[in-house]
């Protein structure tokens, strides 16, 4: 299909839930009041590493006002966590507690505040052990375990994987860098902090409506810890105001107000305070980084070798697949023709890291990037044009066997370089530029020799610089969580004599427009517009599953199951339609809400017609819609974390000052092209795609989850510095199209991967302007002042970690490089017929 | 979310029954003007009055006058009035700047410049919730009994966060105080006490009523302020620079460092250079080294406290600059770090 085969793909349209939000009728989990409802608060741990000696509910219980307290002593004792591999979590701590913020006890009471004075009435008596903060503690203190389990003493996962014979491509290379960076952790910072309400009716059923991107996983983690058939559960997602991967985990505060309300008999709510969603994080793991890349004279790369060591916090949340993240996504940007990764997650006493925007894949994009620019400039090479020149092929795969279809990451560069003034601004930019001339952005002194009775002006201490990174991203994890032949996603689309049209998919909408796209694509297929379809979302015991609003998934996957479904309601109206007109099925169309022959529109019915003639054919109109992922995890194991359908890509430009007294940074602008497929809606597209950056600044410059003295150094969101407008540059959004073979009308991600170039991007315009590095994020002022303090001493101006782990990787897995073979079966998947 | 603790709160109409209610409740009674800075503190504990005494309903505490003798600032006026009035804005550039410097535009439309003469010092072992602090083990300006940021020390090193303070000092000025016996007037230097607690010296009935501004003539100033972001954050260094110029030479200057100590920090020695000079860069920067000097931060703020004493000189040689009417190439109002 072309661009003007569309009647509601491509347009700006508002999202379908766009009113409802911004006049405060959206219910979010928070906003829903039962009848009778209780009020629970948790009470959490003031030690980052202790034993449980004893906790003493006595003065809680009696406590007037108070329903209910429990402890581990009253749930089932089993243990859960999202990851088969990680059952290590507990709702309430029973014998030990591993960060300060984890739960111990909980109260159910008339209200927030004799819930809160309750939590301050329980007892509780530690044993403090050592407290690990940090990779190089936790390695240093074998003897000193946060978990017995693992793949080493506070070694959770240790993986290496070889994908052909990386040393001896490294030494023919005409250039080898080998840098070491860091990437601080940081937090998703939801406008929403979680909340949940739980009712467990006297007929034995529960329903919990929770603040979450994954309610299937939700129910599946509630049948485990609370030994009920998950036939009795019904898991309902509410419209979440934000999540970014930070809702993805079933996590304490849910189990608890299910069994509060088992106990209570009454409706519980416990909506968490901003510090306490701190502590419940899964957000961006701090990754300490050693890359090691060949390269010939051209820019070619030779081959790569990239080890990472994760800090990932108390628990195991979606850390395997982390860390295998840290490695596997970095080769489907360029041509690497062998690859070697090993990374490793290491236990620490800090709430628990996970899935943020980009998971896992930010951190070694930022050290490729960089090492990249590094590399351009020892060999003389233009950065733009040495990525240029080594992007991945289409339909082929990378050395480490995943499967490229489109991309359209050489169009990125191109349209970035173009727009940004790239080549004029580098050569006028910058400390080379301004070596044995004048720095550029202040006034000209006069030559030598020349004397002034006035004051010259002095150059302006803000210098200007531009830099460039690219980067990729999945259209959704291939694989699931758990191991399983059904379907990823399920749509079921019903029509009924009414004509309206009814979408029923387990998708949740986190803000990113999920609600919004099934409606787009429905409406496209039935020739409706989108208000006439009503989405009914994130309801466990209604809607057909999906996994979950994470890993870029729901556009492509629900969106090909609404297709799929839309298309199979569209077959059986037309065959009624047909038999009414007497005309052949496969002449008719649906658009502007009727359904009729193109040539003959005078005798199209209405749509709402079409739907009685169909009914009256077929009874009830209701068609299942299913996506699975094509087959094609590599054949070895750790290869199934990687696949995805298909690949985003985006190339960045940034424009900065860097203020040399203050070390302040200004961004100006920033050019981001993004490789979509099809833009299903620029206004969503675009509006992701300025998210990500703003979001991807602040991982730049600011952001920190950092801990002082066992705690959180700043858990409130004045503290916690992230960027406002006022820190926004102008974002100038490019959308390329390349018509993907795998997605909804040819679709991609859009929500994720453009986070990823900015932040190396800003760290290379950064060197451009001053010719320092900083290699490690946040890029603070004080850092840049360091580092040009070191250059005044004549030593190399970088500031980025001095010193890795001594850690033994495992012996890697050697498997063959698939680099450059042909992509297979494409558009081959489960459940297409 | 986090609860406000239950109190009494009691709205006097005038000064008067204010000071009578403080002076009755004593030390169990705090009061609220904005109340931007009381009732966060309030939700985390820092704050536990048992009575909070409201002048929002008090007029005699809003407005600006000028009278012959200088200029008048009723404390409860808001900080949106203050930094937008053209009067202001005209000869006390800097009071503007630093009023519309402070937090963010809802907060400003809420907080008053009494209250931000007066607002608690701030440290990020202390600004925290109730649980925090006691899993940090709490410090002596709430619950506690040591200082966290300097555990052998006997005093509590938080830091004042007034953005107004610091321009006001500079710029001579003095405050009306109303107590239950009678009220003073002061410099506003005389309000201040060096210590993290007690960084108030003044009687809890006492309340700030006017903020009391010489003719500005000859006077110019400027303020800088050092914050991560452009908007909500506090300061964690303020310049406050104002020198009375007589053509191009300096016969007056004060200096005054804002949030690197428990109190406004003024830079006597380097405020004294510039005294019967004119401004030069050389002199500016003799100026801005003497003038770091009493800049001593601890590491209980945002950034670290090496990098806030390095920005001190930047930004006195850049408020300086600004003065002197040196081209600088830095913001002459605000810096955003």
């Amino acid at each position: 299909m072309t661009k003007n085969d569309f009647a509601v793909v491509g347009q700006p349209l508002p999202k379908v839930d766009a009113w409802a939000k911004v006049v405060g009728e959206t219910r979010y989990a928070d906003d829903l009041f039962l009848p009778r409802m209780a009020y629970a608060k948790l009470l959490r741990s003031s030690h980052a590493h202790a034993r449980i000696r004893s906790i003493d509910t006595a003065r809680a219980r009696a406590l007037p006002g108070v329903y209910a307290v429990v402890t581990a002593a009253d749930l089932p004792p089993v243990k859960f966590g999202i990851l088969p591999v990680s059952q290590d979590e507990e709702a309430l701590c029973a014998d030990k507690v591993r960060m300060v913020g984890d739960p111990l006890a909980a109260v159910a009471a008339v209200d927030e505040e004799t819930a809160d004075l309750a939590c301050r009435l329980i007892d509780v008596t530690y044993e403090p052990l050592p407290a690990l903060m940090s990779i190089f503690d936790a390695l240093a203190h074998p003897e000193v375990r946060i978990h017995e389990y693992g793949d080493g003493p506070n070694v959770h996962k240790n993986v290496a994987l070889q994908f052909g014979d990386v040393d001896a491509a490294l030494v023919g290379a005409d250039l080898v860098r080998e840098d070491v960076f860091f990437f601080e952790g940081n937090t998703h910072l939801p406008m929403e902090q979680h909340a949940a309400v739980a009712h467990w009716t006297s007929d034995g059923k529960l329903t919990l409506w929770s603040s979450t991107q994954t309610p299937h996983y939700v129910h599946r983690v509630l049948a485990k810890v609370l030994a009920t058939p998950a036939a009795h559960i019904r898991v309902i997602a509410t419209p979440v105001g934000g999540g970014f991967g930070g809702k993805t985990d079933p996590f304490s505060h849910e189990i608890v107000a299910c069994q509060l309300s088992k106990l209570t008999g009454r409706p519980v709510k416990i909506a968490l305070t901003r510090e306490e969603v701190f502590y419940t994080h899964r957000g961006r793991h701090p990754v300490l980084m050693w890359i090691k890349t060949g390269f010939t004279k051209r820019g070619d790369i030779t081959g790569c070798h990239l080890r990472t060591w994760l800090d990932g916090g108390a628990y195991g949340s979606y850390g395997v697949a982390s860390t295998f993240y840290t490695g596997v996504i970095n080769p489907v940007t360029y041509k690497i023709p062998v690859y070697k990764f090993e990374g490793a997650r290491i236990f620490t006493n800090k709430p628990a890291c996970g899935p943020k925007r980009g998971h896992g894949t930010p951190q070694p994009r930022f050290a490729l990037e960089c090492q990249l620019d590094k590399a351009a400039e020892q060999l003389g090479l233009d950065p733009a044009d040495l990525r240029r020149r080594i992007v991945v092929e289409p339909y082929t795969k990378t050395a480490n066997h995943l499967t490229v279809t489109t991309i359209g990451l050489g169009e990125c560069i191109d349209k970035v370089v173009e727009a940004s003034g790239w080549r004029a601004k580098r050569t006028r930019y910058g400390v080379t530029a301004a070596m044995g001339s004048q720095p550029t952005g202040g006034s000209r002194e006069g030559g030598a020799g020349c004397t002034h009775l006035v004051q010259p002006e002095p150059p302006s201490p803000k210098k200007p610089g531009i830099g460039i990174a690219c980067s990729a991203y999945m259209t959704g994890a291939g694989t699931a969580i758990y191991w399983n032949d059904m379907p990823h996603s399920g749509v079921i689309v019903r029509a009924d004599r009414s004509g309206g049209v009814a979408i029923l998919c387990g998708a949740t909408d986190i803000g990113q427009g999920s609600d919004s796209v099934l409606a787009y694509l429905t409406a496209e297929v039935l020739g409706l517009e989108p208000v006439d379809v009503q989405v009914f979302p994130a309801d466990t015991s209604l809607t057909p599953v999906d996994l979950g609003s994470y890993s870029s998934r729901v556009t492509l996957m629900c969106g090909m199951a609404a297709i799929q479904a839309a298309g199979r309601l569209r077959d059986a109206i037309f065959k009624a339609v047909a038999r009414k007109l007497e005309v052949d099925p496969a002449a008719l169309v649906a658009r502007e809400r009727k359904i009729g022959v193109p040539d003959d529109w005078d005798k199209a019915v209405s749509f709402a017609r079409a739907v009685e003639l169909g009914e009256a054919m077929h009874g009830v109109l209701a068609f299942p819609g299913s996506y699975a992922p094509p087959k094609r995890a590599g054949k070895y194991k750790g290869g199934g974390v990687g696949p995805s359908p298909c690949y985003s890509y985006s190339a960045c430009v940034v424009e900065l000052t860097v203020d040399e007294e203050t070390g302040t940074v200004d961004l100006r602008d920033v050019w981001i092209a993004h490789d979509i497929g099809r833009t299903l809606n620029p206004l969503l597209a675009e509006g992701q795609v300025e998210g990500s950056i703003y979001m991807g600044i602040g991982e730049a410059l600011m952001e920190e989850q950092v801990f002082r003295k066992g705690l959180h150094k700043q858990p409130s969101m004045l503290e916690y510095k992230s960027p406002t407008t006022l820190e926004t540059p102008e974002i100038h959004t490019i959308l390329v199209e390349t018509d993907d073979p795998e997605g909804p009308f040819g679709a991609k991600e859009v929500g994720q991967g453009p986070l990823l170039p900015v932040i190396p991007a800003i760290a290379n315009a950064i060197h451009h302007a001053l010719g320092i590095r900083i290699d490690e994020v946040p890029i603070t002022p004080d850092k840049i002042l360091k580092a040009l303090e070191l250059r005044r001493r004549g030593k190399p101006p970088r500031v980025g970690p001095e010193r890795l782990p001594l850690f033994t990787f495992k012996d890697p897995l050697v498997v063959e490089s698939a680099f450059g073979q042909p992509a297979d079966a494409i558009g081959v998947r489960p459940f297409q017929s | 979310m986090i609860r406000l603790p239950s109190f009494t709160y009691l709205a006097p109409r005038t000064l008067a029954e204010a000071a009578t209610a403080m002076a009755e409740h004593g030390r169990d009674a705090m009061l609220v003007a904005g109340g931007t800075d009381l009732y966060p503190n309030m939700k985390r504990r820092q704050f536990e009055p048992k009575v909070v005494v409201g002048l929002r309903g008090i007029r005699e505490l809003r407005g600006v006058r000028v009278e012959s003798g200088g200029w008048t600032i009723g404390a409860g006026t808001t900080l949106s009035e203050v930094s937008t009035h053209p009067a202001i804005a005209r000869d006390f550039p800097a009071l503007a700047t630093a009023a519309g410097l402070v937090s963010s535009p809802q907060l400003r439309n809420m907080g008053t410049i009494g209250g931000n003469v007066c607002v608690d010092t701030r440290c990020n072992y202390y600004n925290q919730s109730y649980e925090w602090r006691k899993a940090i083990g709490f410090c002596m300006k709430k619950d506690g009994d040591i200082c966290l940021v300097a555990p052998g020390s006997s005093r509590c090193w938080a830091v004042s966060s007034s953005d107004t303070a610091p321009v006001l000092w500079a710029l001579g000025a003095r405050l009306r105080v109303v107590g239950a016996g009678g009220e003073r007037i002061v410099p506003i230097a005389a309000l201040y006490r060096d210590d993290g607690i007690e960084y108030l010296a003044k009687r809890p009935d006492e309340i700030v009523a006017d903020v009391l501004l010489p003719p500005a003539d000859g006077w110019r100033s400027a303020y800088l302020k050092l914050r991560r972001r452009g908007s909500f954050d506090f300061p964690v260094l303020g310049v406050a620079v104002a020198a009375r110029m007589n053509g191009d030479v300096v016969r007056e200057a004060r200096i005054v460092l804002g949030a690197v100590a428990s109190l406004p920090r003024p830079a006597e020695r380097a405020a004294a250079e510039l005294v019967g000079q004119r401004i030069t860069r050389d002199l500016v920067t003799r100026v801005a080294d003497l003038a770091a000097g009493p800049s001593k931060p601890l590491d209980n703020t945002d950034f670290t406290h090496p990098y806030r004493k390095r920005v001190t000189r930047v930004f006195v040689a850049r408020a300086l600059a600004a003065i002197g009417g040196l081209g600088d190439g830095g913001p002459a109002s605000e810096e955003v770090a």
